[in-house]
């Protein structure tokens, strides 16, 4: 069913008419034209959709409108820009972490979770805060090394 | 009902004569007002304020001086994330004596550069830079030949240092590359070779630089492509939107090879701006909105004709390879000597067979393609590896010559050869062309992994004649199996694509595989291949194609395997065996730098030391890929219990002759070796009577962070007097072997197919 929706992203908010169905997702990148987060697989399997709600990594690409509620919606762009980066956008630049660059909202978003919560994350804990995230080019050496990165800089 | 008609077989007036003829239209405009020096420079007829037409044999076609001086390059090769734009950057900069960041690359954009085959076989640098690198010089040429008239000194009195052009012994008497042709053309004719795609070459009467002068190749620039996406600023080809837009989706059907025999329109009805667009096989929907056109494509009500189910019981694959009636059989590579003849007087004979399973580039999101028809012109922005060829499809999906086609290459979402981007242009040519609107086509996951063109399944048999003092005197290797080229390598014919089938057209299977790329020297030695039909002929989600190293990996996985099967029949450490026998100097010593980083201790396979139920081992694998040559060691543990692996460990040695980036290099075998690994351990393409049943991260897993190596060392050997060749894939060659021998060393147990998942290794080991 069509409802009026009012999305609060990356600080800005905006009202829209949708299906109360439709994925965040197709929100964001529809009706806000914001090209930030993709579409991976639409069933909650690699992460290219991640979007923080209220801070926490969440696949938008099943989360529908009406579950948003007025949680704050921070897209990769809103995380952090070239003139005030996040440290981990710095460290994937350092590390030129990419081949593809298809999967960076995933690993980013979920990672800037990570660092938030655990100052000091183990080889380990990264590992296991990452688990599931797909990254088809095989990235993972260099995501690992700009998280540890990312982590020495905010510590 | 909106039907379209569409008749591809044979557009109008569409043949490879208007593709060369390409269009004059410059949109990336070097433009700029003429200036006193410019007319000068044109008056040396070297320059022109009209950019000559886009040929091969034009200067201008590759390069271009801007009015502030800087530098735009333009290529017919794309970059899919291995930093070759950078390459590229490099070796232009390095020519014209330039700085780097004064170049700037325009790639895959049909408009602005010339067919140069696209991402293809990592010939990038090999043959995209190899151009690059013979047209900057000759701009090099050109210009300092314009500054010594400007100048009045021989040309050979000048030197270049940032783009200004000086005399060596007067740095005040000088003049700028700006100055000297800033916004103007080229004039300048090249020696082409007359070939269009991967072997264009086309040098000027420059000489490139001395390697032993280089201050740019060979250094670690960074890319330029990497913050833009990181701050997501950049475009991806799936981010591209037009005016007046709609979003289509296209229907597969449950059993591969039903097409639609009813189609109930009214059941999207409700579901608002939905069409329709069904056309013999094809069927789609199109939307104003994306979500509305996926839930059109999930509710519309579709009756499928009921063929028989096409594909056998996946148990049965590796048989009916076994059995299937050779389609073509080809010797490649060094054949030497009397095989059978050597095999009929062998003291002892070896031998094994090995098995690959079909494979699936799953990119990490579905492809994705725009298609515009506007005034005469068509557009489509699509991730493709092959821009130019598929202007060609596009062309002929809308039935116009291709010169009406624009093809702008944007970056896609991951692409390791012919994967479905190339079936997304097409399929979205053919909404667009039906729907008289613009169509955004993205398929779904489902659509991505399971009717993307597979990597082919094989066999490969390997025989060793032995002589009475253990020698090995012959050697035979057979690989058997699905054509690399069912469907081609780029999507220029519509037969190619599945648009293209779907609608009908004429099929034609291609025929391809290949040998073990290596250098052993044995007496009697032959290599050879056999193809055999597709499973299903039309419209086949196991249609099979190129993908990552095209049949290197799996190839590499039986001939490497077998190797090491003889140095455990011969006693034999696998490094020692692999330098008693292997013949080519580079090969030598990308073995030995390998086996040294690693600390090789030499021992007889497999270790005998280890009880208990985790047990680890280490493996050595070497190939030649084109002239490029890599050896990989492996070190794994094994859990017995459970039959998982864990790839703890690589180390890779590396010689591409020239290298142009050393940190590019390090990324692209780092992502070789990650990729290959999740090919070995877990990938495989499950199918059952009916389809695919591999559709998404959980029916077709690859290799997860938590299994990501701990470490992968790398060495890599630079020859700065040896041409570039491809790193683009030469490291994913030797990786299954390298594991399969680890676990081997850790087991005593050879795996001979792959993926090695735990419950087949577990199967394996009991
Ligand atoms: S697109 Fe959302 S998890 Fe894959
Ligand atoms: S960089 Fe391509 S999927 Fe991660």
């Amino acid at each position: 069913m069509t409802k009026k929706f009012s999305l609060n992203v990356n600080g800005q908010v905006h009202d829209i008419e949708a299906d109360e169905r439709m994925p965040l997702l197709y929100a964001l990148r529809d009706e806000l034209k914001l090209n930030n987060p993709h579409f991976g697989c639409g069933l909650a399997q690699c992460g290219a959709c991640t979007v923080h709600l209220d801070g926490k990594p969440t696949r938008s690409c099943v989360t529908p409108l009406a579950a948003v509620g007025d949680r704050k919606v921070v897209t990769l762009a809103g995380l952090g820009t070239s003139e005030h980066p996040h440290p981990l956008q710095t460290a994937y630049v350092q590390e030129q972490v990419p081949q593809c660059a298809y999967c960076i909202n995933g690993w980013i978003m979920t990672a800037a979770a990570l660092l938030r919560d655990n100052k000091k994350p183990t080889d380990a804990d990264i590992r296991t805060a990452l688990h599931g995230l797909k990254c088809r080019c095989g990235t993972h050496m260099a995501i690992l090394r700009a998280v540890k990165r990312a982590a020495a800089m905010m510590g | 009902m909106s039907r379209t008609m569409t008749r591809m077989d044979k557009p109008q007036g569409f043949s490879r004569r208007t593709l060369l003829q390409a269009t004059g239209a410059l949109v990336v405009s070097v433009g700029a007002p003429m200036t006193s020096t410019s007319v000068r420079a044109a008056e040396s007829g070297a320059a022109t304020a009209t950019k000559p037409p886009l040929t091969p044999d034009q200067l201008s076609s590759y390069i271009a001086v801007n009015a502030d001086g800087t530098v735009s390059a333009f290529s017919g090769k794309m970059d899919m994330g291995q930093g070759l734009s950078v390459a590229f950057r490099q070796m232009v900069a390095e020519e014209l004596d330039v700085p780097v960041d004064r170049v700037k690359l325009f790639i895959g954009d049909t408009d602005t550069s010339v067919n140069q085959g696209g991402a293809s076989g990592s010939t990038g640098v090999q043959n995209g830079g190899k151009q690059m690198r013979a047209a900057s010089a000759e701009a090099r040429r050109v210009l300092v030949g314009m500054a010594a008239d400007k100048l009045g000194v021989p040309a050979d009195r000048l030197t270049v240092k940032d783009g200004v052009v000086s005399t060596a012994n007067d740095a005040n008497n000088k003049v700028s590359y700006g100055a000297l042709i800033g916004g103007r053309f080229f004039n300048v004719h090249l020696d082409w070779n007359g070939q269009m795609g991967n072997p264009l070459y086309a040098p000027g009467k420059a000489k490139p630089k001395d390697p032993k002068t280089y201050t740019i190749v060979g250094q670690p620039v960074p890319r330029d492509d990497i913050a833009p996406k990181v701050f997501a600023q950049a475009d991806f080809c799936t981010d591209i939107k037009v005016p007046g837009m709609v979003h289509g989706r296209v229907i597969r059907p449950a059993v591969a090879g039903a097409v639609p025999v009813q189609v109930d329109e009214a059941s999207i009805k409700a579901i608002p701006t939905a069409r329709v667009v069904w056309d013999n096989g094809f069927l789609g929907v199109v939307a104003d909105k994306e979500w509305d056109a996926i839930k059109a494509a999930k509710e519309l009500k579709v009756e499928w004709s009921k063929p028989a189910p096409p594909f056998p019981n996946q148990a049965a694959l590796y048989d009916h390879i076994r059995q299937a009636p050779v389609r073509k059989r080809e010797l490649e590579g060094r054949q030497a000597g009397n095989v059978d003849d050597a095999f009929k007087n062998a003291a002892r004979v070896i031998e094994a067979e090995y098995e690959w399973p079909f494979q699936s580039h799953s990119s990490m999101g579905p492809a994705c393609a725009l298609v515009e028809v506007k005034d005469g012109r068509a557009t489509c922005w699509s991730g493709t590896q092959k821009a130019h060829y598929v202007r060609e499809g596009v062309a002929a999906m809308l039935g116009v010559t291709a010169d009406k086609v624009r093809v702008i290459w944007t970056t896609g979402p991951g692409s390791y050869g012919r994967n479905d981007a190339d079936d997304a242009a097409a399929d979205a040519a053919v909404l667009a062309k039906a729907v008289g609107r613009p169509v955004r086509l993205q398929y779904m996951r489902d659509q991505g992994t399971g009717w993307d063109p597979k990597a082919p399944a094989s066999i490969h048999r390997a025989r060793a004649a032995l002589d009475a003092s253990n020698n090995v005197v012959a050697y035979d290797f057979l690989s058997k199996g699905f054509s690399r080229l069912d469907v081609n390598t780029n999507g220029s014919n519509p037969r190619d694509t599945l648009a293209g089938q779907n609608l009908g057209v004429a099929l034609k299977s291609g025929d391809g595989f290949g040998v073990p790329g290596e250098s052993y020297g044995f007496a009697n030695k032959r290599a050879a291949w056999e193809t055999i039909a597709p499973l299903l002929d039309r419209s086949s989600p196991l249609r099979s194609a190129h993908m990552r190293d095209p049949v290197g990996p799996q190839i590499c996985f039986a001939s490497e395997s077998f190797m090491d099967e003889l140095a455990a029949a011969l006693n034999l450490d696998p490094v020692a065996f692999r330098l008693r026998y292997v013949r080519d100097p580079r090969d030598l010593a990308v073995i030995k730098a390998a086996a040294q980083k690693a600390g090789w201790q030499a021992r007889v396979s497999p270790r005998r030391d280890q009880r208990g139920n985790n047990v680890s081992g280490r493996g050595i694998a070497y190939a030649q890929r084109g002239p490029t040559r890599v050896a990989v060691i492996a070190e794994v543990e094994v859990d017995r219990g459970s039959g998982r692996i864990r790839a703890r460990k690589f180390t890779v040695a590396h010689d591409c002759g020239q290298i142009i980036n050393p940190d590019g290099l390090h990324h692209a075998i780092e992502n070789n070796v990650v990729q290959a690994t999740s090919r070995t351990l877990w990938e495989e393409v499950k199918f059952d009577a009916n389809n695919v049943t591999s559709v998404d991260w959980r029916t077709y897993p690859i290799l997860d962070v938590t299994e990501a190596p701990e470490a992968v060392d790398i060495v890599t050997i630079n020859h700065p007097e040896i041409a570039p060749s491809g790193a683009g894939e030469a490291s994913s060659r030797p990786v299954p072997a390298a594991i399969a021998n680890a676990v081997f060393d850790a087991t005593g147990v050879r795996i001979r197919r792959a993926p090695f998942a735990p419950g087949y290794v577990k199967s394996a080991l009991s």
